[in-house]
């Protein structure tokens, strides 16, 4: 997959980002089940899913633009506004939910002043509601970008997210459960 | 061949048949808001459970197919128990208000829940809101009577190739629609109303025009003149109880004389129109490229269809100058009723109403094009489809089945056996084969009673061809020339074939598309539901309607030499180019 993090508020890579999509669509032109990993990538390299993009993958795929729009629209992972520096989708499938999710994402939208859908004025982070990402044992959870965190107690939310505004990296730190579940 | 029974009935039927057909096989109709004829099911709605001797639970009879000594109950009370439930939960989120909505007393939700005596709804739930699209000037779409029952879905993607719709969003807040829930204005939809003619409840009906209509009755200053589709004789009996394909050509006349109607015309004649036209046309292009050598458009597409005229704008725009300049004969009606005509009775364009009665819903778009209005104002004022029409007769309370023959007024109502079978997939083309060879060799077209078997039936791409000999003088260059033509009905069809002819796969001179399946004998705008074998009654009708006529060929109409003589001069001239003739616009598929 490609490594590239998304600067988000800056336009000067516009182009190559286009390229860069261009250079996917190539590769997954007439594939089968070619829609959902050109979404993924275009994701992580735009940031979020512009409608260019998306009206683009949609002539280049040869798939109808509503059928395109119709699995953004499914997943909560896909995104068509812009997002902040960092995602915080927080759990609320089946177990975390009976085991405290709500609780916790009313902490995370306490402590960020945000509701879900929006994004911190400074641009630092993103909340959304997902549903599981595999971690059902260990619930509830929450994702901050790429970790997953698990067990978290709503008092514990402040200093899970501190962590992020002074990391420069997404590679986790202890505290980070396991890395990549629910791709 | 598996041999199995249904509610103790024995029945073999062919590998691969689901229960729900086997079913039907047998005379056991089992109840269902999915399932559409000839495409694969998917089981959405669940009405159609049956009971499987061994499984574990109850199955979707229209994706599970039939296996070796199957013992299958169609009817007990457990599956009547959960029909039932099922049913009410679509009814506990419906916005159903059954009495003001488009699709009473033809509505299949409304049906399967009486069917299954539902008098209450158990369960209380949020309701889905109304939430109407009007942006399109053919179709209204409703998400609030939505069941998402996806027949809609398979339809446009499938059958039709254009995608305009497919399920947005997730979980309650899914609604069935264009990309991200937006109006139907902002996609590429062709407005070919199958979506409409599919959906089972009032989610997709198309814009009204009957107070229009009335309207434009009730005015004193308008002389309201009405023309009418092949299509429509072949399938409006069916709105009062007759079977698919009953002719009622005369009782149509009497009932739109009895509406208000002061003339009554007919499509027919300018599809005979539209034959000249555009046999002359594809000549013209035949002779630049045999005789002169230089680049013509082949092969010419037909452009009677409003639906494919609006897919080729999207899907092919590198196709538009295949695409024959003639307009459709309903716009030519439109052209000459509000020009040739109303000169001849002394009125000015303004002061005819034009309506249109249509099997389509594309026509309403075709006709609020910018382009239409050679006469100096809109050609086509209103136009209704079929299930319109029987909706006003019943509205004016006339007994429709008692009616007695009249037969349409002249000039514009004179039309040939050519024109009549302009409604099925193949007409168009055969029509224009009878007048373009004969003009060529000085002959008739050599086959059966004029009818080309080869490209008639139901297949979704037909060919034929023919060879050219013994030419006339004028047209010596054709000799020994084959023809070589292509048929194509449903736009997924007609999607295959351009494809085909894109790459070189396939040439061809002159090939006709029609945008819905069986053609316009099957339109978004004809009475529900139009299945193949409803199809295939109302094709043999439009068939019976052409042999049983005197003149069998669009140039052998004696009125149509005679506005040739009057007014319009000769095929492709000055006038015809102004009022009978169009233009196509490159649309973005995105």
């Amino acid at each position: 997959m490609i490594e590239m993090k998304c600067d988000c508020g800056s336009e000067i890579n516009e182009r190559d980002l286009v390229k860069q999509l261009d250079a996917i669509l190539d590769e997954y032109r007439g594939k089968p089940g070619a829609l959902i990993p050109v979404l993924q990538m275009s994701q992580k390299m735009f940031g979020y899913l512009p409608e260019s993009v998306l009206k683009r993958i949609s002539l280049e795929l040869g798939k109808p633009y509503s059928e395109v729009a119709g699995v953004v629209g499914f997943y909560s992972f896909f995104s068509t506004v812009p997002r902040g520096r960092h995602l915080v989708r927080v759990c609320l499938g089946t177990a975390c939910y009976v085991r405290g999710g709500k609780q916790v994402l009313e902490a995370i939208k306490k402590n960020l002043g945000i509701d879900v859908g929006e994004t911190t004025p400074d641009r630092n982070f993103s909340l959304e509601v997902a549903r599981c990402f595999g971690a059902c044992g260990l619930a509830p959870a929450i994702m901050v970008d790429d970790d997953v965190h698990q067990r978290v107690k709503p008092v514990k939310v402040g200093e899970i997210l501190n962590q992020y505004l002074t990391k420069k990296t997404k590679k986790g730190k202890k505290s980070a459960g396991k890395k990549g579940a629910g791709k | 061949m598996p041999k199995l029974t249904i509610d103790g009935k024995p029945v073999e039927v062919a590998d691969g048949t689901t229960i729900l057909e086997a079913a039907k096989e047998i005379g056991i109709r089992i109840p269902t808001l999915c399932y559409l004829e000839g495409i694969q099911a998917i089981g959405a709605c669940r009405v159609c459970v049956v009971e499987v001797e061994g499984a574990r639970t109850l199955v979707a009879s229209c994706v599970m197919p039939v296996a070796e000594g199957m013992k299958i109950i169609t009817n007990s009370k457990r599956l009547r128990d959960a029909r039932r439930t099922v049913v009410e939960l679509l009814l506990s989120e419906h916005d159903g208000n059954c009495q003001t909505c488009e699709r009473n007393n033809d509505c299949e939700l409304q049906t399967v829940a009486y069917e299954l005596g539902i008098k209450n709804i158990t369960f209380e739930g949020i309701k889905t809101k109304a939430d109407v699209d009007t942006s399109t000037v053919a179709l209204v779409r409703d998400n609030g009577k939505c069941i998402k029952c996806r027949r809609c879905v398979t339809v446009c993607n499938q059958v039709q190739a254009v995608g305009a719709l497919f399920p947005q969003f997730r979980g309650f807040k899914t609604v069935i629609g264009p990309a991200f829930g937006k109006d139907l204005s902002t996609v590429a939809c062709v407005q070919c109303g199958q979506c409409a003619a599919v959906c089972p409840v009032g989610a997709i009906v198309e814009q009204n025009h009957i107070e229009r209509v009335w309207k434009a009755l009730d005015d004193k200053t308008k002389t309201v003149v009405v023309q009418t589709a092949p299509g429509v004789r072949a399938a409006l009996g069916e709105c009062f109880g007759l079977p698919a394909g009953t002719l009622v050509t005369g009782k149509m006349v009497a009932a739109l004389r009895r509406l208000g109607f002061s003339t009554v015309f007919d499509t027919n004649f300018t599809a005979d129109l539209t034959i000249i036209e555009e046999a002359m046309e594809l000549l013209s292009r035949l002779k630049k490229a045999v005789k002169e050598r230089q680049p013509a458009a082949l092969p010419q597409f037909t452009s009677c269809s409003p639906g494919w005229i609006k897919y080729v704008e999207y899907f092919y725009p590198e196709f538009i100058p295949n695409l024959s300049t003639c307009k459709s004969p309903q716009q030519m009606f439109g052209a000459v009723a509000k020009t040739y005509w109303a000169k001849k009775v002394g009125k000015k364009p303004d002061e005819v109403f034009v309506v249109s009665v249509m099997p389509c819903v594309a026509k309403k778009f075709e006709a609020t094009r910018p382009e239409m209005n050679s006469s100096g104002v809109q050609d086509v004022d209103a136009v209704l489809t079929t299930r319109e029409l029987g909706r006003m007769i019943k509205q004016a309370g006339i007994d429709f089945v008692s009616l007695p023959d009249e037969t349409v007024d002249r000039v514009l109502g004179t039309s040939s056996g050519a024109a009549d079978i302009f409604a099925n997939t193949g007409g168009v083309m055969q029509a224009a084969l009878r007048t373009a060879y004969e003009v060529i060799t000085g002959r008739e077209l050599p086959f059966e009673n004029l009818y080309i078997e080869a490209i008639a039936g139901m297949e979704g791409i037909k060919e034929a061809s023919v060879t050219i000999t013994d030419t006339v003088p004028e047209w010596s260059f054709l000799e020994g020339v084959t023809m070589k033509v292509a048929v194509a009905h449903g736009l997924g069809n007609a999607n295959r074939l351009m494809e085909k002819i894109k790459s070189g796969e396939s040439i061809y001179h002159f090939v006709e598309v029609m945008t819905c399946p069986g053609g316009c004998i099957g339109g978004g705008g004809q009475p529900r539901f139009t299945t193949d074998a409803v199809r295939k009654s109302r094709i043999k009708a439009m068939y019976k309607e052409d042999s049983g006529k005197k003149v069998r060929k669009s140039h052998d109409n004696p009125k149509i030499k005679q506005i040739y003589g009057e007014f319009l001069n000769m095929p492709l001239g000055e006038k015809s180019h102004h009022l009978l003739h169009t233009k196509y616009t490159s649309r973005s598929r995105v």
